[in-house]
Formats: C-alpha cells, structure tokens, sequence
C-alpha cells in the first residue's frame, strides 16, 4: 500500500511542475494581456494543487493539512485574478485586433448613466 | 530518488525564470502583476516541496501563511488600477 | 549543503538583488512598489533555506501584505510618477 502511494505521489508530483513550467511558459509567450492572465493563473493553480497533493499522498501523515493549503489556494487564487482582470477592463486595456467585445457598449452607456 | 528531486526543482525553477523575463519585460503594469501572482504561487508551491525534501513538518506554516496572505498585496494593486480603493 | 539548496538559494539571491535594482531605477512608483514585493518574497525563500522558518513567516506577513497597502495608499494621496531632474 505504502508503495502505491509513493509511486502516486511521484506521478502527482511530476505532473504539478509540468503545468507549473507550461504557464510560466504561457505568460512568456503569449502576445495579449487577457491571454497571458489565462495561462497564468489557471494552469498554475492547476500545477501548484497537485503538487500539493502529491507531497501529500508521498507522507501520508501531512495529509490533512496539505488538503488545508489546496482549499485556501483554490479559494485565493482565482479572486486575484478576477480582480485584475477588472482592473485592466477598466483601464481600457485593449485585447488583440479580432476580439469580439459585447460588453463595450453596455459599459460605456452605464458610465454615462454614472456620469449624470 | 534524490536525481528526481533535482529534476523537479530544475523545472520549477525554469518556470521562475520565465515568469521573472514577464516581470522585467512587460509593458504594462498588470502583466507586471500577473508575473508577481504566478511566482508567489510558484513560492507556495517550492515551499511545501522543500519542506518535503528537508523532512520537517513545521515547516509547512509558511507556506500556508503565503497562500492565505499571498493575494492581498495582488488585490490592492489591482484596486489602486481601477480607480476604487 | 545539499546541491538543491545551492540551487535554489543561488536562483533567489540573483532574483532579490535584480529586483531592488529595478525598484531603485523605476521612475513609475508603482513599479518601485511590485519590485519591492518581489524583494520580500525572494528574501522569504532564503530565510527558508537557512533553517529559519519563523523568521520567513514574519517576512512573508509583513513584506507581500502590509508594506504594498502602505504604500499604495501613500502613493494614492501623493503622485504616482517621480520628477526627472
């Protein structure tokens, strides 16, 4: 059994610093913002989640708090990003040439409606 | 197993560099931002690895300090850019 | 040392003495500010590396939450580019 577990641990283990490596990677080559904040967070929060786990499946007595580290990120991570993604739109940062944006409008009639 | 561990760390350790090339380069504020978000989950992450290979589970609490207050410097940057704060 | 350690601990020194570089050189401050935080966190991972772990708890709480709002507000009632001379 305890050999199962290692050997999962391994797989998970590996498998986090993969999707770590490919978005750091994603954010080195993207071209756009909005793309560059999707490989950033996503694919490592992916990445840090099962490294996480794999350390934790490798000593299963760190178990339980491991789990605790896996809630708090996946609560934390995505509010982060969230929030500069507001930030930017609100900035007027302008995505690549061929986005299709439908909230433009909407948004610029609600500042007028602020405005006044 | 220890050649695992130096394959892992070197990986990890890649995706720093690529996230620190974001940070030096970006044009604007918010990829700077983005780049500082993704190397403080690459800290939390390196973390909890190394306390594995130094075999202490005290050392786990930093690493969950840094993922419960890790986003609090991000989200006030991110306010201060809007406007709000 | 073991040679994970090295690595990892030569990768942080680079990164925290390049960071304040580029926070002393910025005439953005909110630049200054995100390299600031990225100082914190670098010197975090040391503190970790050499068997201090209390030490990079503080540093973590203080450096990435506290230090970015003070000065963020700061730079909210102030100006938000430095003067060229």
């Amino acid at each position: 059994m305890e050999t199962v577990l290692l050997y999962l641990g391994y797989f998970f283990v590996s498998l986090g610093a993969a999707f770590l490596f490919l978005g750091a990677f994603g954010i080195f080559r993207m071209p756009d913002f909005y793309t560059r904040l999707q490989a950033g967070t996503k694919s490592s929060t992916l990445g840090a989640m099962s490294l996480i786990l794999g350390v934790g499946l490798m000593q299963p007595e760190w178990f339980f708090k491991t789990l605790i580290i896996i809630i708090f990120i996946a609560i934390s991570n995505p509010i982060s990003s969230h929030a500069l993604a507001r930030g930017a739109y609100k900035t007027h940062q302008k995505p690549l040439t061929d986005t299709i944006d439908a909230y433009e409008e909407v948004a610029e009639e609600n500042d007028n409606k602020k405005e006044e | 197993m220890n050649v695992f561990f130096i394959i892992i760390m070197g990986i990890i350790m890649l995706a720093g560099v690529f996230a620190v090339i974001r940070f030096v380069k970006g044009p604007t504020t918010a990829d700077r931002v983005v780049a500082l978000d993704n190397l403080s989950t690459i800290v939390v992450a390196t973390l909890i690895f190394m306390g594995f290979v130094f075999q202490r589970f005290i050392y786990i609490d930093v690493s969950l300090i840094y993922a419960v207050l890790g986003f609090i410097g991000v989200l006030t940057i991110a306010r201060y850019l809007e406007g709000g704060i | 040392m073991d040679t994970i350690t090295l690595l990892l601990l030569f990768f942080s020194l680079i990164v925290m003495i390049g960071a304040a570089v580029y926070a002393a050189i910025m005439k953005d401050l909110i630049f200054a500010t995100i390299g600031t935080s990225l100082i914190s966190l670098a010197l975090s991972v040391i503190f970790y590396l050499l068997h201090a772990p209390d030490v990079a708890l503080t540093e973590a709480a203080i450096g990435v939450a506290l230090s970015t709002i003070v000065f963020i507000i700061a730079i909210r009632n102030t100006k938000r580019y430095e003067d060229e001379k």
